[in-house]
């Protein structure tokens, strides 16, 4: 490695048809003579590092940005009301009043889980905490949208393990709290799980940053950790390419993460930007040195000179193409003023943070790279970072959907008697996908920093911004994969109301969306099909309800040979809430309190909780959405929320209103005895439907009694059907549905939180 | 009773945090020579009977389908203790 000779432009110039292993660094001929195109003779080997990474579908976005276009075309003025930095920047920034603003965004680390769960996961979650550092922020929260395999295959437990004490290893040793997320299994994410991080950061609105190299003679520096060998070509081999079962097996060097190193980061860089050392700054994530010079040139005054020498390294024998490629984490890029020079390194050494400075901002339109005298790179640093090749991908109606559509689970015989609706319930509370899982949330801290409102098992993460008014934010992220292999227009637009409602159950009113949208393979037709219908449902959706995509990210091939994965857009909403002291819990407290049933029931039971557990089913139609109906919703228990007439609520998702019921007993183990048959009644439904059913725009609140007439008030003069449908019960210890059956809270823990320890060994602190 | 030992260390590309703090807290010591500290693990294995190249096949196969991550890590060397 020593000996290595670099390619020079000049020696790219005088050697035309040199062999280049373009094919294994995952790009198609037409792109390999694209770039030749562009430069007007082969690429160094340098230059074909970068466009490499740079032009894989994980940095270019080459097969989805003619899709996610919509994001910015469907937009109101409403939208864009509270909206300081909308998609294109490392993450969204959103005003949410009394001079603060917050940023946040989800992000995958799917196939880096895989093959090493435990890095893979830790490594999701700093690099999206050096996105909202990047913005200017200080990070105050993460969560986590996680899909395993069949909870009990044998791989999964491997993963689960590794994945969740990655996350809960770096965000622990961080000291940010984890405040929610969801955690689903199904055998479709068996060979591919799904590693979604979201962070969120508060900032001052004068401290906001941005990504670019303006001004020229400006120096760019690199700071954090050294450049070392980790995840070399990551970003392009990994995110290109999928894990065939009995195929060779890939297993590049993947990245470790210092959460330590981070900390100091975070730290270092806010004083940075206190002391206004910093004009532009940028993390280094995927593709590294490529992906932060090409970006930050493009996005400045369009030209860069970088010695790529003056790189810190952790390894000497580094070629200049690893070195542009190392995906060594715990580093970001600066550009500064010369005459800040001194003061911006008497901050890095403060923190013992190094920090060296490898060139300036030019105004020639060209990214130039020098390595040992030579020039190795020469190029728009636009053809690089943003005018990469575009696909507009050919798009299938998948042959199976009508067929699934069509195998409705109406089929299935209804129950009536008590004994087996209990059971059935006891069916559905234990399945995997609606079991407790504080088995994974109790590994992670989400108390740390003091200023955590809301966590799991709440329905939303909620933070305190403002230490002296209260004013804070919640988050809650959704995707519900079976409604998506069944419809993904309707099933990503479910995934936006049921977060939307989470977020307006906690009292807070939705403001921003952030989107992470897992599929599979784009070169297979009926996947581009499924995401183009789900990116349109997504934006068509947040035309409807008045909230912008702030950003976010999207993860092809995810599948397990042929098969992909169901469409997973997980969706993020975040919304503000003036006082926290105001905001609701996910379950009742009090003795006595009425419980009233927000929205219509329908039958609604294609791709639910219940055709899953009960008859391992999906097929039919998943649940309509009601746009109107959410807001109107949304509406109604942000002003209860405010005026203090609802003591908690619920919202009503997978597993309908039964389980809705289970989580408002179970959260703080105040028992409750209600009743269906008014909603039998007026709805139109029977039993199944009106216990099991997953019609949308519906919650569950719980209102003390002297506050009954002020909240059916508001409720009527909100237009918001509601019906009461038990109180809350103290002494009994029982969740009693009135005619139908009852049961110990004890018995309905045990079976709830039994499901997880069973595979994967006791809770940790239960 | 005879031992084998098997030593681990993380692979050579990859950062290792807690060799990296090591060195830099040896240096804040002010050991200037110490330039670097890379931190593995060290298995002694005590087996019942004799050690048969056989018994080294199996312990190789432990080492690097149980004792090691071989994703991060290598095992650098397999012995018998004298």
């Amino acid at each position: 490695m020593t000996d290595h000779i670099p390619d020079t432009v000049e020696n790219a110039a005088a050697t035309p048809d040199k062999d280049q292993p373009y094919h294994l660094l995952g790009l198609k001929p037409d792109e390999y003579q694209q770039i030749g195109d562009i430069l007007g003779r082969r690429p160094t080997s340098g230059e074909l590092a970068m466009y490499s990474v740079m032009w894989s579908e994980h940095c270019s976005y080459k097969s989805s940005k003619v899709h996610l276009r919509q994001f910015g075309q469907k937009v109101s003025p409403e939208m864009t009301k509270h909206l300081m930095v909308g998609m294109g920047e490392n993450a969204g920034v959103v005003d949410i009043g009394e001079g603060w603003a917050v940023t946040f965004k989800i992000e995958s680390h799917n196939h880096p889980s895989y093959i090493e769960p435990f890095q893979g996961a830790a490594t999701g979650v700093g690099g999206i905490v050096r996105d909202i550092i990047s913005m200017g922020a200080r990070p105050v929260a993460v969560m986590d949208a996680l899909r395993f395999g069949a909870i009990d295959h044998p791989d999964t437990s491997r993963v689960v393990n590794g994945v969740v004490s990655g996350i809960s290893f770096y965000g622990n040793c961080l000291g940010l709290p984890n405040i929610g997320g969801e955690t689903w299994f199904d055998s479709v994410y068996q060979a591919n799980p799904l590693v979604n991080a979201l962070a969120v950061g508060a900032l001052r609105h004068e401290d906001l940053h941005l990504a670019n190299a303006k001004g020229v003679g400006n120096l760019v520096v690199l700071f954090g950790a050294r450049t070392g060998g980790d995840g070399i070509g990551g970003a392009s081999i990994l995110a290109s390419d999928t894990f065939a079962e009995g195929g060779p097996t890939k297993r590049p060097a993947v990245q470790v993460g210092d959460p330590f190193a981070e900390k100091v980061l975070i730290e270092c860089c806010l004083e940075l930007f206190a002391g206004g050392c910093v004009e532009g700054i940028q993390d280094l994530g995927a593709a590294g040195i490529s992906c932060a010079t090409s970006e930050l040139a493009s996005n400045g005054d369009g030209g860069m000179h970088i010695t790529l020498d003056n790189v810190l390294l952790r390894d000497p024998t580094l070629t200049a193409e690893e070195i542009l490629m190392s995906e060594s984490q715990e580093r970001m890029m600066a550009v500064i003023r010369p005459d800040k020079l001194d003061a911006f390194l008497a901050v890095t050494t403060k923190w013992d943070v190094e920090a060296s400075v490898l060139g300036e901002v030019t105004d020639s339109g060209r990214l130039v790279i020098e390595w040992k005298g030579k020039t190795i790179v020469d190029v728009d640093p636009r053809t690089v970072a943003i005018d990469g090749p575009v696909y507009n991908r050919p798009m299938a109606y998948p042959a199976w959907l009508d067929a699934l559509q069509a195998d409705s689970p109406a089929k299935f015989a209804r129950a009536t008697d008590g004994a087996e609706l209990k059971s059935q319930f006891l069916t559905v509370l234990g399945s995997p996908n609606e079991a407790d899982t504080d088995w994974i949330t109790n590994q992670y801290d989400y108390y740390v920093m003091g200023n955590t409102a809301l966590h799991t098992p709440d329905g939303a993460g909620m933070i305190r911004i403002d230490e002296e008014s209260g004013l804070g934010v919640a988050l809650a992220t959704d995707a519900n994969g079976r409604y998506c292999q069944l419809d993904p227009y309707v099933g990503a637009q479910l995934a936006l109301v049921e977060s939307y409602r989470n977020v307006a159950s906690s009292g807070a009113t939705p403001l921003a969306v952030s989107d992470c949208l897992n599929f599979g393979s784009p070169e297979n037709p009926e996947v581009m099909w499924q995401f183009a219908r789900a990116v349109e449902g997504l934006a068509d959706g947040c035309m409807e309800l008045g909230i912008p995509v702030t950003g976010g990210n999207v993860s092809f091939y995810n599948q397990t040979g042929d098969v992909p994965i169901h469409p997973t857009p997980v969706v993020a909403v975040l919304g503000s809430i003036d006082n926290v002291a105001r905001r609701l819990p996910s379950g009742w407290q009090d003795e006595g309190e009425n419980l009233y049933l927000l929205g219509v029931t329908g039958d609604e039971l294609g791709g639910s909780a219940w055709a899953g557990a009960v008859h391992d089913h999906l097929g039919g139609v998943p649940p309509h959405v009601d746009f109107t109906a959410e807001k109107e919703l949304a509406g109604l228990l942000g002003a209860a929320a405010h005026e203090g007439i609802v003591t908690c609520a619920v919202d009503l998702g997978t597993g309908g209103f039964i389980r809705a019921v289970a989580d408002g007993v179970l959260r703080f183990g105040v028992g409750a005895r209600v009743w269906i048959d008014e909603i039998v009644s007026r709805d139109g439904v029977d039993t199944t439907a009106a216990l099991f059913s997953e019609t949308q725009a519906r919650a569950l609140v719980s209102v003390a009694r002297e506050d009954d007439v002020k909240f059916r008030g508001l409720c009527d003069g909100r237009n918001v059907p509601v019906l009461r449908v038990g109180v809350t019960d103290r002494r009994s210890g029982e969740l009693e549905v009135q005619g139908l059956f009852s049961i110990e809270l004890e018995q309905l823990r045990s079976v709830h939180r039994g499901t997880l320890p069973a595979q994967f060994g006791p809770v940790v602190g239960g | 009773m005879p031992k084998v030992i098997v030593e681990v260390m993380p692979k050579e590309v990859l950062l290792d945090p807690a060799g990296k703090a090591t060195a830099r807290a040896l240096q804040r010591f002010g050991d200037g020579e110490i330039t670097d500290v890379r931190i593995g693990k060290r298995f002694e294995i005590t087996i019942d009977g004799e050690i048969t190249p056989k018994t080294l096949e199996h312990i190789a196969e432990v080492a690097k389908g149980v004792l090691s991550n071989d994703v991060i890590e290598d095992v650098i060397s397999i012995r018998v203790a004298d």
